[in-house]
């Protein structure tokens, strides 16, 4: 299977793994009790560039390539539960477009033929969007969201919609109505969330990138748990038209890929201005794929000392260690930094994205699409029968948690607090970008954790946000980057930070990174 | 400061959610978990802090994005939007024009 892709790929194993490790986990795998196709779940996609000089000089057809996914896909799904819905049809005729246009000899778009998936929160004509929720099954949008308009116009090919948790809320996938994705590196763990299936994907090689969404980490943990690359681009560099929004000052889309200058490509597509989306930012979108390639000069890292402490896992720590340290022989200056109040960031985002959230999921009523009661007798009790049938458990405790922050009495003491101790948080990232042109952290606390392992405590749960939520008040940049792994195999990531809208420094740094495990 | 059954079947009828009776106490449980941990804020002193809602504000003086003054707000003018027939397509039940629901006011 799939011998086409496999040629042309750099590597056959994942970033950062040598052979002898691979070999290992095939091993491992092998022997783990989970059926036929195990051993080899876990594939390193060819690189984007590789793909496209392929398809622009006729040695891959771009409808080969994906019908080549569709037929791993296949395989893989029934196990990982990664795709919602396939756009077969819809794909292999962008394929054939791309092909036709190879042939003439024609100037092809920048994803020309790559096979992309798309986050199920985000909207596709032609393709049902259930943000993963039970309240829209069914629903086919009428519009494409903007990056995924930007992802056809660049000529991907988009093969289907990717389970999450959800609507984007949860950290493990557990909380999607259509079941729970698995890790593909073991597949006794999550794959992380709320873009468990994209990072998934991507670690499968089910596609060669994929599109998330993150609101409090929902990028960058999954790419961590799943050893992928995950961008959280700056809030207002990607438009967040057509995202089924969770919570609109915090939501972003972003890339996942198999290497950093991929998701680079893929940022080049979607980012920019849109008329559609007001806080999507004018400033004009860098070379980001040029930069990447840029040198590290002398950076400054900054490393918070307030993410190394208590609840890091020491197998995490280490391997975070070794990134940073490959920076430092990279010829960057490595800075011990203070962001002090961290440790508030948590109570700040769960009252806020709950908010938000709860406005937001207002929206869901029975009246104009998804889910409507039939035990319904009146309008009011329509709208609330069809909301305690359609959404799930954490929907609903996020919707009272933000309602009841938000209520008369409450609103000083949780919301408006909350939003108090946001700006504080934000300003020590600017003032500590007026030192450091970068700033490393783990992604998260720990590796993957087992299935079911936190689903009976929401509050565990939100902890596996701890270093990622921060970015996202901040409306920082951010890249995780595999750095090494656990002594049972599991992938291990770095967060690299950047100021707002300094995306190239972040990916440089992380592409550093990259290159030192890869060795 | 815990929330009672009550207060989550008020907060319930004010998010337009119903709750079996089972869910209630689960519900009461992890609320209180959740706001007895987000209470450390109160340790903050933020009387002098102007609250931050959106981030664009923050980013300086050079940028040309939103900083959520409505400055760069698109001219108010019509434009097409989607086709009624496709919106329609995708509701519970409708007449083609309109949105249908079940009675508002009970004779």
């Amino acid at each position: 299977m799939n011998v086409l892709v496999l040629r042309l790929a750099n590597s056959r194993f994942p970033l950062g793994m040598t052979a002898r490790k691979a070999n290992a986990r095939i091993m491992r795998d092998g022997m783990a009790e989970l059926g036929v196709g195990t051993k080899d779940l876990v594939e390193k996609p060819a690189t984007i560039a590789s793909l496209r000089e392929g398809i622009a000089s006729g040695v891959i057809s771009a409808v080969e390539l994906a019908e080549q996914y569709y037929a791993r896909i296949a395989a893989h799904n029934p196990l990982l539960n990664v795709y919602l819905s396939l756009t077969k049809e819809q794909a292999l005729e962008q394929a054939a477009k791309v092909d036709a246009a190879a042939v003439k000899g024609e100037i092809l778009g920048p994803l020309a033929g790559i096979p992309i998936g798309v986050k199920d929160v985000l909207t596709m004509q032609g393709a049902p969007s259930t943000a993963g929720s039970a309240i829209l099954k069914g629903y086919e949008p009428p519009y494409d969201a903007t990056s995924v308009a930007k992802l056809k116009a660049a000529g991907a090919v988009l093969l289907g919609k990717i389970n999450c948790d959800e609507f984007a809320m949860g950290s493990s996938n557990e909380n999607s109505a259509y079941g729970p994705v698995r890790n593909p590196v073991d597949t006794e763990r999550v794959p992380g969330g709320s873009s468990g299936g994209s990072a998934a994907a991507v670690a499968a090689n089910l596609a060669v990138a994929t599109l998330g969404t993150d609101t409090g980490g929902s990028i960058r943990q999954p790419a961590s748990f799943c050893g992928v690359v995950g961008v959280l681009p700056t809030y207002g560099r990607v438009s967040r038209y057509g995202l089924i929004a969770f919570a609109s000052s915090l939501d972003r889309v972003g890339p996942f890929a198999g290497n950093v200058r991929d998701a680079a490509e893929v940022l080049q597509v979607i980012a920019g201005q849109d008329p559609k989306d007001a806080t999507s930012s004018a400033r004009p979108v860098p070379d980001y794929i040029g930069e990447t390639e840029k040198d590290l000069d002398k950076l400054r890292i900054g490393v918070p000392e307030e993410y190394f402490g208590e609840g890091l896992d020491p197998e995490v720590r280490a391997a975070v260690e070794s990134g940073i340290d490959s920076l430092r022989k990279a010829g960057c200056e490595i800075k011990k930094i203070s962001l002090k109040h961290t440790q508030y960031a948590i109570p700040v985002y769960y009252l806020i994205a709950t908010a938000e959230a709860s406005a937001n999921l207002a929206r869901f009523d029975g009246v104009r699409y998804g889910h409507r009661s039939a035990k319904a007798t009146n309008l009011a009790s329509m709208y609330r029968l069809s909301r305690e049938e359609g959404f799930g458990p954490e929907v609903k405790r996020r919707i009272l948690l933000g309602t009841y922050a938000l209520s008369a009495g409450y609103y000083d003491a949780y919301y408006k607090k909350a939003q108090q101790v946001r700006r504080i948080l934000a300003e020590e990232f600017l003032t500590a970008f007026g030192e450091v042109d970068a700033i490393v952290t783990p992604t998260a606390p720990t590796a993957a954790f087992k299935l079911g392992e936190k689903t009976d405590d929401p509050l565990a749960m939100y902890l596996a946000d701890i270093y990622t939520v921060t970015a996202s008040l901040a409306g920082i940049c951010g890249v995780t980057v595999p750095c090494g792994a656990t002594s049972a195999g599991l992938p291990v990531g770095m967060q690299v930070l950047g100021a707002h809208f300094q995306e190239s420094t972040a990916f440089r740094v992380a592409r550093a990174v990259e290159a030192a495990n890869a060795i | 400061m815990s929330v009672s059954l009550e207060e989550v079947e008020r907060v319930a009828e004010l998010a337009s959610l119903e709750l079996a009776e089972d869910e209630k106490p689960r519900m009461q449980r992890d609320l209180n978990a959740i706001l007895e941990y987000v209470a450390q804020l109160n340790s903050l002193d933020t009387s002098a802090v102007e609250p931050l809602a959106q981030v664009s504000e923050l980013l300086d003086a050079g940028s040309t994005a939103d900083k959520g003054d409505g400055a760069a707000l698109r001219v108010d003018e019509t434009r097409p939007c989607l086709d009624r027939k496709v919106v329609m397509e995708e509701a519970p039940e409708t007449n083609g024009a309109f949105f249908k629901v079940p009675k508002v006011i009970e004779r």
